[in-house]
């Protein structure tokens, strides 16, 4: 196990490198620092000293990869690459353009994500496996054919409408919670009602019909005709043995996004308002501030490789036919 | 009146997969397993339905993709070919009016009075402040609070009768046909199909066509004399901004999957059949790049396109084109992002092909790779491509709204859904609502993606029989 | 009677409610005495599993029962409510199924599984359900139980599985078990077990047995009585003794005649014409009509049914007309090879072949161990000869088969081919002779590409062989081809769905034969088919061989086909050839106690012939990690100390025969 779980962290080194060499073409190859400074002076006559300038008070007057003016190890590390890149990787993300430690926003800013993403997950999740399993439980009927139909009408609707349709019925006509905003401690509360909420019914169209395939796979399988073979009633055969298979697929689902929660959601704190870390990604991209979006990535691309490893490590734990090794 | 023809990059894509589309179509209508499961799509009710609509859809999408430069005719002033920057497909000429009646700013569905109070200076030279008339929205009206409600009955009726005769007429043809192919006689092919028991359900088509018809119709005797959707902030008629964003709809969803389509067939089926070093590198190249986050790779490659184009703005010829560019380059970097799905997809499944009895008798042989690729390989998971394309339209369509919201989608200039609701959503704190905007776009994506969802469920179980029979 | 179980009259059960529901049950009769076991045979198709899902009114959800009664004792099940339905399954009837390895909730322990059916008859008290758990195990003779009961299904072998299914069914203390082909997918020596545990069981029980089969071998061995289906209706009903000698009806005489055996070699086996009719009709003559030798004007309306004397019936105008099976002449089989082998020079000579396959373990996923699947093979075939490779599944015969035809490559060992070195050509070198080796799979659906026309089928190999200068040539030899098989020649335009099993085999033949090979492997070709379909095959492959002279390495598990084909036999045993010979002398008196059990634990369809089976105990090991020593000492009955030290050489023995056995070398000297 634990074997497994260091190869799989040394196969992340490479992954992690590769997405690093990526974002630094992106960020620095593909457009030169001196246009990241022309883009965030405003386009018109711009100095080339404020040019100059701009870079050095953010680091980005070095040589790219190889600095000849240093000396030593200073000719490798005193780059763009080194300073920016490389240290992202000591999950140092150094300061945005707007100068601000980046490394403490973060872990500031991924409470409230946490706040919103944890309980839509983990409510979305029962409320999707009770319908679908409802759905399985009359399958074949009406109730199963407009539930599948009432699924596609919900899933055909775009999230944003979810969002202001959302804020307009229960803030606006009905007041019964704030539009947007946020509080620290309890207070917080009456804010992440109404996003967590349209969070869950937001879910609910493609969440309860790919657990309802799921269901549907296994209750065809002949394990459950064994079941039923030994006079089990229908509802023990769904929940004991239909749902425990397809619990599966539906665990390691989860847990996959499990990581990337801390990332949370960018259209749903924006809107809301809520000072989050997908906000905070919102405003880095609309203020053009690469530094934060760099991070992000960065960040995105560890968290999603956890998530892979953590489901790894859950299926050994749900499924007693996969053994790591 | 119609100038140079104009060939925007997206444009000449569209009619490359419209090419393949009917290639495509040409070489699946003389192979059975591939005719097969689309007779069963064309014999779904919902099946039929959809079509009908997504076809209304395509239709306008590609009138909206034949692109002209207005020219001039030499008897104005100048006397010469004078080419403005601006540019305008086939579908602009046919809605000429919508696009040129420009009110000031908001106005309602159907209003005949701006949605701010102004300034009027009257006649006798007094300036009362009031809710001014609309130029053209029922600028034909002598007195809006009298005639206005009987005039849109009697235009809806007009319409809707115009829709119905349309609808029978072309029901007609349709029997003729059906009655010219085999015995039965018109009579006989009516009856069929009125009932229910033609082949082909065309009874449905027919009463979508027909819904379909007369809402259009409708919307045509409206939008002559009214802005059937209101207007914008800037006063522009927000049923045209709806239409004319049926194009970057359809193009997000189809040109990303064509984009996307040769790697991700290639690359996962290289890797599943080749196995060893291949498979690692493909493996970690889909790896690598599903690990960035999809919106914010995209952010990055947005903000750097957008740092390129405004550095060298002198490059593009118009706003249009540069437009244009960007909506392509988006289709890239969402191909890119999506991809991986359906390359491990196909890893998977070329991985148990290799093993199947018929590639081992392949082997034993002695066919070449290449040939057992084309030969046995490909045909084998065509199936597989044609779900993924079908279901991951929708979901790109959709896509299109949330980044542009987070304004890395399409250009700010381009009429989109995802532009329409982002502006519109800043008004929703006015008083009262500008909710036209938004329930425009949002009902104009709906009917889409809906259709498309439901089509491609019916395209899925007809071409994978396993999750058929656990219906 | 006052002793009947189970009484199901005109039971009508139809699938899909299209226009044209498949009436795969269609008035079904028959009656089940309380302690008896009773024989559903039939082929596949014929609706027999679906007659034992009805009873239990456990029918997937395509199927619904139309019309007919179900009395068990004197409850009509068919009128039960759902809840009471539920009362009778798992309680007086219980089922197992075909295959215990799916048949089995893969995530839940199977103490777990077993206790959930105690629990709902013997109430909830969670000591006296582990306790009933662990003896339910051990009555179906499941070593260790206790520890057992915490296992996963995954941590078992196919034969242990169906024992928890059996101990499952038995949680109940039914007085009925309906069995669906419950050895079919088992080994012969497991299904030796399982059909005695059976036995064993009903005798201690008392309860009545509905055996479901297609195997007349098992039949044979198991059944009191006898019903025969076909397409959907009961055609025969006999005692097992009345069954095997004296079958009445044209169908079921014909299944006995188209079994191989060792006294057909020199014939060409019986065949039934034409496949079964497809279901989704309402039939007014009788189902078999097409396919029967001896119908007659009367056929055209359907047989009522016939009593005849104790105990059985036929649904056949000729039943009581004519006694006992008379068997129909067929021509005899020209059996003297036409281009007869001129040198006794061996075709393909395999020495000391060995295929690993690697484990891979640890943080740089270190080759740790090797999945041993064929250790050292050697074996030979002459030109025009049949070489019969026999083996339970897992042994390694089928990677024998890809080892030679180089579709893995082999680890070592030699692989002579009419004087080249297989194992050493590559690329375009090994490609120009793969024309003289060709293969034929088992599973005739996997076996063709379902996207290519038959034709295209038929002439890949052609086209890669460079066979035929032109389309033309290659076409008009695909029609030769086609001819040849027994196929029209308008099979080259279709696709393979549209064919059934056995033609399709053919196809597959047919493709083989297109590149003029000298050998063909014929991986178990016979095995996914019907005893009928399988006799045509049969006949095909003898009549290719006695006419091109081609050579065949027959792998299969089927003794009967073996004897019938083979002019050698090799029995493989975890990755090595335990014992090889000429087949007559082999399979008369195997020296190898494996050959020995393996041919005792064989059902013969012949209720007459009373045999000894050896019965081996526990399973096949892993070929990961074979038990030192002779592979098959934990195992062997007869094992000595020697035996667990070292593995025993193959000795030649002087009837010519080749045994790696210590205890025949101790008695040889």
């Amino acid at each position: 196990m634990i074997a497994y779980i260091v190869r799989r962290i040394l196969y992340a080194i490479p992954i992690l490198i590769g997405v690093n060499i990526l974002t630094f073409v992106l960020f620095f190859v593909v457009n030169s620092p001196d246009d990241m400074a022309r883009m965030n002076l405003g386009m018109k006559r711009v100095t080339p000293e404020a040019i100059e300038n701009w870079k050095a008070e953010r680091g980005y007057d070095k040589p790219l990869l190889f600095n000849s003016a240093s000396q030593g190890v200073g000719q490798v590390t005193d780059t763009i690459f080194f300073q920016k890149s490389l240290k992202l990787f000591q999950f140092d993300f150094g300061t945005s353009d707007s100068d601000r430690d980046i490394g403490y926003d973060i872990s500031q800013r991924m409470w409230p994500s946490l706040a919103i993403a944890v309980p839509v997950l983990l409510i979305g999740l029962l409320v999707n496996i009770t319908y679908a399993l409802l759905i399985a439980f009359f399958r074949a009927t009406y109730i199963d054919i407009w539930s599948v139909v009432l699924c596609v009408v919900m899933m055909s609707i775009s999230g944003l409408f979810y969002i202001i349709g959302g804020q307009y019925l229960v803030s606006k006509l009905l007041h019964l919670m704030p539009i947007s905003g946020y509080d620290t401690g309890f207070a917080a509360v009456k804010f992440l009602i109404l996003p967590v909420l349209i969070g869950v019914v937001g879910g609910i169209g493609s969440g309860t019909r790919w657990y309802r395939t799921l269901f549907l796979e296994e209750i065809n399988r002949d394990y459950v005709r064994t079941a039923r073979a030994k006079g089990l009633s229908e509802g023990i055969v769904l929940f004991r043995h239909v749902l425990k298979n397809a619990m599966i697929p539906i665990l390691t689902g989860v847990v996959v996004v499990l990581p990337l929660l801390f990332m949370g959601s960018l259209i749903t704190e924006s809107f809301f308002g809520i000072p989050g870390l997908g906000s905070y990604t919102i405003d880095a991209i609309n203020r053009q501030d690469f530094a934060i979006v760099r991070a992000m990535v960065f960040l995105g691309s560890v968290l999603y490789i956890i998530g892979l490893l953590l489901t790894d490590i859950s299926y050994t734990l749900v499924d007693p036919r996969v053994r790591l090794s | 009146m119609m100038g140079g023809l104009v060939i925007l990059w997206t444009d000449a894509l569209v009619f490359l997969l419209l090419f393949f589309s009917v290639a495509f179509a040409v070489y699946a209508a003389r192979r059975e397993h591939l005719r097969g499961p689309w007779r069963q799509v064309v014999r779904s009710r919902v099946g039929v339905s959809t079509l009908v609509i997504l076809s209304f859809y395509v239709v306008i999408g590609l009138l909206d993709s034949i692109h002209f430069e207005p020219q001039f005719s030499p008897d104005q002033q100048t006397g010469a070919q004078v080419q403005s920057s601006e540019v305008y497909s086939l579908f602009d000429r046919l809605v000429q009016p919508l696009r040129v009646r420009q009110e000031k700013t908001y106005s309602a569905p159907l209003a005949t009075h701006l949605y701010a109070k102004e300034n009027i200076e009257q006649p006798d030279g007094t300036v009362i402040r009031d809710f001014p008339r609309l130029q053209y929205g029922g600028a034909h009206l002598a007195d809006p609070e009298r005639d206005w409600a009987q005039d849109i009955m009697r235009l809806s009726l007009i319409g809707l009768i115009k829709g119905l005769v349309v609808t029978l007429v072309m029901a007609n043809i349709l029997f003729a046909l059906l009655a010219a192919r085999r015995s039965g006689g018109f009579a006989g092919a009516a009856k069929e199909v009125l009932s229910g028991k033609s082949d082909i359900p065309w009874r449905s088509v027919l009463i979508t066509l027909g819904l379909l018809l007369m809402v259009l119709f409708w919307a045509v005797e409206l939008s002559g004399r009214y802005h059937l959707l209101g207007t914008d902030k800037v006063g522009e008629d927000v049923f045209y901004q709806a239409l004319k964003s049926i194009r970057t709809g359809l193009l997000i969803g189809t040109l990303t999957t064509l984009v996307m389509l040769p790697a991700a067939i290639l690359l996962g089926i290289m890797a599943g059949y080749f196995r060893g070093w291949v498979d690692d590198l493909i493996q970690y190249t889909y790896t690598t790049l599903n690990s960035i986050p999809g919106v914010l790779l995209i952010a990055a490659a947005i903000l750097m396109l957008q740092i390129y184009m405004s550095n060298h703005a002198d490059e593009f010829n118009s706003l249009v084109e540069r437009a244009d560019l960007r909506l392509l380059f988006l289709c890239i970097i969402l191909g890119v992002t999506s991809w991986t799905g359906l390359c491990r997809l196909l890893r998977g499944e070329a991985m148990k092909l290799r093993e199947v009895d018929y590639v081992q008798a392949a082997v034993a042989f002695g066919v070449g790779h290449f040939q057992i690729i084309l030969r046995h390989i490909l045909p084998n998971v065509l199936h597989i491509v044609m779900i993924t394309v079908v279901l991951d339209f929708s979901g790109l369509v959709l896509a299109e709204a949330v980044l542009s919201y987070v304004n890395i989608g399409v250009d700010p200039t381009m009429n989109s859904w995802g532009n329409m609701i982002n502006s519109a959503r800043l008004e929703m704190a006015r008083e009262p609502v500008v909710w036209w905007s938004l329930m425009a776009a949002m009902i104009f994506m709906f009917t889409l993606v809906l259709s498309a969802n439901l089509f491609s469920d019916v395209v899925r179980d007809a071409f994978d029989p396993r999750l058929r029979s656990s219906r | 009677m006052s002793d009947t179980l189970l009484q199901v009259e005109n039971l009508q059960t139809w699938l899909g409610d299209g226009e044209r529901p498949v009436r795969a049950v269609d008035g079904v009769d028959l009656e089940i005495r309380k302690g008896e076991t009773f024989a559903l045979l039939g082929e596949s198709g014929c609706g027999k599993s679906m007659t034992a899902l009805s009873i239990m009114r456990l029918l997937p959800p395509a199927g619904r029962i139309v019309g007919g009664n179900v009395t068990l004792g004197r409850t009509a099940l068919l009128e039960l409510p759902e809840y009471a339905m539920r009362e009778e399954r798992g309680g007086r009837m219980a089922m197992i199924f075909q295959e215990p390895m799916t048949s089995l909730n893969p995530v839940l322990t199977i103490g777990r599984q077993i206790g959930e059916a105690v629990k709902i008859r013997d109430g909830a008290d969670s000591r006296a359900v582990a306790q009933r758990v662990v003896e339910l195990l051990r009555s179906v003779g499941i070593p260790d139980p206790e520890r057992r009961i915490n296992e996963y299904p995954h941590q078992l072998s196919g034969g242990m599985k169906q024992r928890v299914m059996i101990a499952m069914a038995l949680a109940g203390r039914p007085d009925l078990l309906i069995a669906d082909e419950p050895t079919t997918a088992l080994d012969v020596t497991i299904q030796a077990q399982v059909l005695a545990l059976l036995k064993e069981l009903q005798q201690q029980t008392g309860m009545a047995i509905l055996l479901i089969t297609h195997d007349l071998g098992v039949v044979a061995e198991v059944a009191d009585r006898v019903a025969v289906m076909y397409a959907g209706q009961i055609i025969e009903v006999a005692t097992r003794e009345r069954f095997f000698g004296h079958a009445q009806h044209p169908y079921s005489q014909k299944l006995f005649q188209s079994l191989p055996n060792a006294e057909k070699r020199s014939k060409q086996l019986a065949v039934i014409r034409g496949s079964v009719p497809p279901l989704n009709q309402v039939f007014t003559a009788c189902r078999f009509i097409d396919r029967c030798d001896r119908a007659f004007e009367d056929c055209e309306t359907a047989p009522g049914w016939t009593v005849l004397e104790p105990g059985q019936g036929a649904r056949c105008y000729l039943a009581g007309h004519q006694d006992g099976v008379t068997i129909v002449e067929v021509a005899e089989a020209d059996h003297t090879p036409v281009n007869a082998a001129t040198s006794l020079e061996p075709l393909l000579v395999v020495d000391r072949l060995k295929v690993h396959f690697p484990i891979h373990k640890g943080v740089f996923k270190r080759t740790v161990g090797q999945v041993r699947a064929v250790d050292g093979v050697s074996l030979s075939i002459a030109p025009g000869k049949t070489l019969a490779l026999v083996g339970e599944s897992g042994c390694g015969k089928t990677t024998v088969g890809k080892g030679i035809l180089q579709l893995v490559r082999p680890t070592a060992g030699t692989v002579g081919f009419a004087g080249d070195e297989l194992t050493r050509l590559k690329g375009s070198a090994l490609r120009a002779r793969r024309s003289e080796l060709q293969i034929i799979f088992q599973d005739p659906v996997a076996s063709m590409n379902p996207r290519m026309l038959v034709g295209d089928i038929i002439e890949e190999g052609m086209k890669a062989q460079r066979i035929g200068r032109s389309a033309e040539q290659r076409r008009s030899r695909v029609m030769e081809l086609l001819e040849q098989v027994g196929l029209p020649a308008d099979a080259a335009g279709r696709y393979p769905h549209e064919f059934s099993g056995g033609q399709r085999q053919r196809i597959c033949i047919a493709r083989a034969l297109a590149v003029d090979p000298k050998l063909i492997i014929c991986d178990e070709p016979t095995s996914a088919l019907d005893v009928s379909v399988q006799a045509q095959i049969l006949n095909l492959l003898k009549r290719l061989q006695n006419s091109r002279g081609l050579a065949f390495l027959f792998i299969t598990h089927n003794l009967s086909v073996v004897s019938y084909l083979a002019d050698e036999v090799a029995v493989m045993y975890l990755g090595r050839i335990v014992e090889r010979g000429e087949v007559g002398q082999l399979l008369a008196a195997p020296k190898h106690p494996y050959t020995q059990a393996l041919l005792s634990a064989v059902p013969v369809a012949d209720p007459d012939l009373k045999r000894e089976v050896i019965r081996l105990e526990g399973d096949m090991p892993s070929p990961a990690n074979p038990p030192v020593g002779c592979h098959f000492h934990p195992r062997c009955p007869v094992a000595m100390p020697q035996c667990r030290e070292r593995y025993p050489d193959l000795i030649r023995l002087n009837d010519g025969r080749q045994v790696s056995c210590f205890k025949v070398e101790q008695e040889q000297s």
